[in-house]
């Protein structure tokens, strides 16, 4: 019991560590910077490397990975947050969601994929009280951060430049009027908030004792958590949260075991969100001041394809190429396929209804183990449980994002990206029907009569016809009355409000639709690939099926052919390694929201 | 107070009818200070009553608590009698009361007709099976998916429907003139602040709400351009259209309105005809200051 | 008397949206000026135009005959301006003190800052009374000293004072342009104060600048301004409407 205790509060010191940076970020750029976690992640990359590979005493690394985090830091502003923020914030939001996926596989890169053993630099197991055991690692972690913390509260409160980012962080414009450089004290505060990050993820290493390129993506994203639990911009919140969740995870570990501590922390976050919408001890405005996404990623008028231009594209797309083309050019031409499908339903809510999900592979994983499980266990043939698959993730994803649509800003966005993480964690923890982390595997292909269509040409077709549906639904959809009202919705809450529109219901209906043809495409991905596990729905897809979209124009529904055509085809023609995929996701989600932010179907307007 | 009050709305209107819309003891407080306070007014059926004030007044406050963008702490808000003040915008605007915002929000990734028509979503029947599920609990799922189902397959009912629809734009653009009319294909974004504002203005007039409830219209707009919207006003008066109004230039407030409530600090400092306003000294003061001896 | 502050064919637009046009304004060393004008007649973007706020298309701003048009507000405080923004905007969650030093930001002398420190308490015993107390918890009376004192913490030369007045009841305006009338006399710093409260301005001030439609309409001495039937009329209409 106790040791539990101590085991959540020391976790909680770390996590706090890392959310006091995300808050401290928020505070002063109105910016919420995903690049966070991985720079936890580099922190503790960094300390393995120069500990267990340099062989560098402990204290000469913690410095090194002050000086690397705190560039990083620095760099981020410069190169990502600050050229945009100026337009809005929710674009700096994508491309830090991009750049926690490029620097994670930029470090996978360069230091292998695989968990490794972190020195044990201090004795781990040498003290005790009573009968619980801890060693003399704890007590200088514990002694340091809280040094670090006392010494980040004295500046705070006592140093001017301290002062000035609160003052900052208060009133931006007040402040530019006091003389108070605001881009300088942005830097700053990046650079203070990186360093913090990396010691915490150094700190955490110690006491995990393993240590991995994308451990930043898991305890990263709690401490994300509890800097918005706590209130974003708000630094004691950003402390207590740190603590309520490591405290919190030790007990539900302790208690139901280690798969559940994802569901536990956004079952956490949804709470308090319902009852305090801009956390325990953040404010949000009575009414919001300008739309979050309408003027940013609707600008552009859509090239119009014209009716032989549709004609010319059918004819290519259903005929020309399965005709002429090879294997493995189909099979590439499966999964271009199945992706414009996901990406063409998710415009309805990226686009119209203008909520940037994060988690689009939930429901992708939702429609995948629906339809593969229905085929196994039940043995209804592909044709029906395709269809019941797409409306098995609308519906799950409809009852788990029931809580989100009264959460505002950009809560709703780590809302998202937290709902499809605890979806996957969900199908985990569901082990005697999903099988756990061991996947399904034998998933039937689809039949006519007795016609096995196993073959790239057959699963080519099908996903062609399936695409044009749902491009002739998603079109029908935008073109009518409902279709206005979802896009009214997400160009102005409140003026659509004003008109009578429940806009809560509507987003709900969005994503709904998206949900259903996100699990349409995860059904079509698990009858090709016959095996699917958990580990396939991660964030990468999330990543992939939002960059498809925004790269082809969020309110451009054939957008996301050309999307996938790039981020699909593309990458596997020229057979490009995983990582480095990752990467060029990251880079051109950045890109796109930077220059291009109509997406690249759009006329300038 | 109120019977006074009341009184007043009766015999402006010239009948014994009752209040359009009846204010009573608004109260408003942000962090503790008092935006609006103790604020009770009137507007008779097809009556245009303006409410003017200083900066930081109280005025948009005022409007944002009648069209329920936020809950008052206290006072009611009653339409056609009907108390309105514990509603959600959406069935405000339902009821009957349609407005605009300070600086024009337009929907920009919507056409400037297809703004219009969404402004007509109250009025929908045929294309909203089932809408009166909307506000219940899980069951607003049926209206929810007959409306997706009858968006993607129409029924008879609905395309008619829709036609009406076109029809209804078509003319609520034609309202403007020259202004719109050509750019009804054109994105909201690309527009002019003037056109946003016209936008605006069209769609909340397309529902034919019972009450129009404008922020600032003519901010922005060059003396031509407030002409303009001061012709369409008139026009709208004329129609018999009650308006509640919140507007800074002073001239264009006088000509229209048949009354005038004067706001500061949150409270009710003066209300009647627009030249009995002029007159008061309360209201000089409000906007001049008081003189005082030289320092 | 030597010229602080001088704007020239000053032009800002807002997208395509003129809102100053060739403004001409000057104030003196240690003088009131005035900057009147009805809702959204430019008085505020005048303002925001001269600390660097909003970026000008054409025209000058020289202060102490330098020109700082193209300078960033940081150098601009530096140079001699500080503001009272509208709505007095006090940093809520810090102290008294703090948002006294926070004003101080530019200076490098601590001892000058600190010795400041202790005058502004002198000077507005209120504040030192509640010098560990959030401002944001101060009534608006006090956080409208407080902004006096913050900016004055900078050693100006000109305060610019946007709307000073705004939401205060009516005993405490008074209190306020005495306070600044003070302020002027006292510290000899020259102000610039927009104010929608013609009369009341001017009772205080010797010069006043009426703005409309983003031009200069009228201009003069406080008293000529006093007399002129224009004013009336920019504020309240044309009676013969």
């Amino acid at each position: 019991m106790l040791d539990t205790l101590i085991a959540g509060l020391l976790h909680g010191n770390a996590y706090a560590l890392v959310a006091v940076g995300i808050s401290l970020i928020f505070g002063v750029t109105n910016v919420v910077n995903f690049a966070h976690m991985s720079v936890f992640g580099l922190g503790a990359m960094c300390a393995w490397f120069f500990i267990a590979d340099l062989r560098w005493p402990f204290w000469a690394t913690l410095a090194v990975v002050v000086a690397v985090t705190g560039l990083t830091g620095l760099l981020i502003n410069l190169l990502v947050v600050r050229p945009l923020a100026r337009y809005l914030p929710i674009a700096a939001l994508l491309a830090t969601y991009a750049v926690a996926q490029i620097l994670d596989s930029v470090s996978q890169w360069v230091f292998g994929p695989r968990v490794r053993p972190f020195p044990e630099v201090l004795p781990t197991d040498d003290l005790h009280i009573g009968l619980m055991r801890f060693g003399t690692s704890d007590v200088v972690m514990l002694a340091l951060t809280i040094a670090v913390m006392a010494a980040l509260g004295l500046y705070l409160k006592f140093g001017k430049s301290g002062r000035a980012i609160r003052a900052t962080s208060q009133d931006p414009e007040a402040a530019l009027q006091m003389g108070i450089p605001v881009g300088r004290i942005q830097h700053l505060s990046f650079v203070i908030a990186s360093a913090l990050g990396g010691v915490a993820g150094v700190f955490v290493a110690l006491y995990t004792g393993t240590v991995s390129p994308t451990s930043g993506a898991t305890a990263g994203l709690t401490a994300f958590v509890a800097a918005t639990l706590g209130g974003l911009g708000s630094i004691p919140g950003a402390v207590i949260g740190g603590f309520v969740l490591g405290v919190a995870e030790a007990f539900g570990v302790s208690l139901f075991g280690g798969s559940v501590d994802d569901i536990i922390m956004f079952a956490i976050l949804i709470l308090v969100l319902l009852v305090r919408p801009g956390g325990l001890l953040g404010r949000v405005p009575v009414l919001a001041p300008e739309p979050m996404t309408g003027t940013f990623l609707g600008r552009g008028r859509p090239i119009r394809l014209g009716r032989w231009g549709l004609v010319a594209v059918l004819a290519v797309g259903g005929v020309v190429i399965p005709v002429l083309g090879s294997r493995t050019f189909l099979t590439i031409g499966t999964q271009v396929l199945i992706y414009a499908i996901i990406g063409a339903g998710f415009t309805v809510t990226a686009g119209q209804s203008g909520v940037i999900a994060l988690g689009q592979a939930g429901p992708i994983a939702l429609g995948a183990y629906a339809s593969a499980l229905l085929a196994l266990l039940a043995h209804w043939p592909f044709w029906v449980s395709l269809p019941v698959g797409g409306l098995v993730a609308a519906v799950g994803a409809s009852v788990l994002g029931s809580a989100l649509w009264r959460v505002k800003g950009h809560y709703i966005s780590i809302a998202t990206l937290g709902m499809g993480i605890v979806t996957v964690a969900i199908l985990r923890v569901a082990e005697p029907l999903t099988r756990g982390v061991y996947g399904l595997y034998g998933i039937p292909t689809p039949h006519i009569g007795g016609l096995a269509l196993d073959t790239p040409l057959a699963f080519y077709l099908i996903d062609f016809l399936v695409l044009v549906g749902t491009l002739a639904v998603v079109v029908r959809l935008r073109s009518s009355h409902l279709g206005r009202v979802m896009s009214a919705v997400g160009s102005d809450e409140v003026a659509a409000y004003a008109s009578g529109i429940r806009v809560r219901d509507y987003k709900a209906l969005a994503f709904a639709v998206s949900a259903f043809f996100a699990g349409v495409g995860g059904a079509l991905l698990a009858h090709q690939y016959t095996y699917i596990d958990p580990d396939l729905f991660g964030l990468t897809m999330s990543l992939l099926v939002l960059t498809i979209v925004v790269l082809g124009g969020v309110n451009v529904p054939f957008g996301a052919v050309i999307g996938s055509i790039v981020l699909i085809g593309a990458l596997e023609v020229f057979r490009v390694t995983p990582q480095l995929r990752v990467i060029l996701y990251g880079l051109a989600l950045i890109l796109v929201v930077r220059f291009r932010p109509g997406g690249a179907w759009v006329r300038r307007a | 107070m109120t019977e006074t009050q009341a009184a007043t709305a009766q015999t402006v209107a010239g009948t014994a009818i009752p209040p359009l819309l009846s204010v009573r003891g608004l109260r408003r407080t942000f962090a503790g200070l008092a935006a609006v306070d103790a604020v009770s007014f009137d507007v008779a059926p097809g009556e245009v009553v303006s409410i003017i004030g200083p900066n930081g007044s109280g005025k948009t406050t005022t409007l944002n608590l009648v069209t329920g963008a936020i809950p008052a702490d206290a006072g009611e808000i009653l339409l056609d009698g009907r108390r309105i003040d514990r509603l959600d915008p959406a069935r405000i605007a339902e009821a009957g009361i349609a407005r605009t915002f300070q600086n024009g929000r337009v929907f920009g990734a919507l056409s400037v007709a297809d703004n219009v028509a969404v402004g007509l979503h109250t009025t929908l029947r045929a294309g909203r099976p089932a809408r009166r599920l909307s506000t219940w609990f899980l069951l607003r799922w049926i209206p929810l998916l007959a409306e997706l189902a009858v968006a993607l397959v129409p029924t008879r009912a609905a395309r008619r429907e829709q036609a009406r629809i076109e029809a209804a734009v078509a003319a609520e653009l034609d309202r403007f003139g020259q202004r719109l009319a050509p750019r009804r294909d054109d994105f909201a974004y690309t527009l002019s602040y003037a056109n946003r504002r016209r936008t605006e203005i069209a769609r909340a007039l397309a529902p034919r709400p019972r009450l129009l409830v404008l922020d600032e219209p003519t901010a922005g707009m060059n003396p031509s351009e407030t002409a303009e919207v001061l012709d369409q006003l008139l026009q709208l008066k004329a129609e018999g259209q009650a308006i509640l109004l919140v507007e800074h230039k002073i001239d264009l407030v006088m000509t229209v309105s048949d009354r005038v409530v004067v706001i500061d600090g949150g409270r009710v400092i003066s209300e009647g005809r627009p030249d009995a306003v002029r007159r008061d000294p309360l209201v000089a003061e409000a906007y001049l200051g008081r003189r005082r001896g030289k320092a | 008397m030597t010229t602080l502050l001088r704007l020239a064919d000053v032009n800002v637009y807002y997208g395509a949206f003129h809102v100053l046009r060739d403004v001409r304004l000057e104030v003196g060393a240690g003088e009131i000026v005035s900057l009147l004008g009805g809702n959204a007649s430019g008085k505020s973007t005048t303002m925001k135009t001269i600390l660097g706020l909003t970026r000008l298309r054409s025209g000058t701003i020289t202060f102490d005959g330098v020109p700082v048009e193209h300078r960033s507000t940081p150098a601009r405080v530096r140079a001699g301006i500080a503001s009272v923004p509208e709505a007095r905007r006090v940093f809520p969650q810090l102290t008294v003190d703090e948002n006294l030093l926070a004003g101080a930001y530019t200076r490098k002398d601590r001892a000058g800052v600190a010795e400041d420190l202790e005058r502004m308490r002198e000077h507005f015993p209120r504040l030192a009374e509640r010098r560990r107390q959030e401002a944001g918890t101060l009534s608006g009376g006090e956080q409208q000293m407080l902004a006096f004192a913050r900016a004055l913490m900078s050693r100006p030369r000109l305060i610019c004072m946007d709307e000073p007045t705004m939401g205060l009841a009516p005993r405490l305006v008074d209190q306020v342009l005495d306070e600044i009338a003070r302020l002027n006399r006292e510290l000899g710093v020259a102000v610039l104060l927009v104010e929608q409260q013609a009369e009341l301005a001017l009772s205080i001030a010797s010069r006043g600048y009426v703005l409309a439609t983003g031009e200069i309409a009228v201009q003069g001495t406080a008293d000529e301004l006093l007399r002129d039937p224009r004013i009336q009329e920019a504020y309240l209409g044309r009676s013969t409407a």
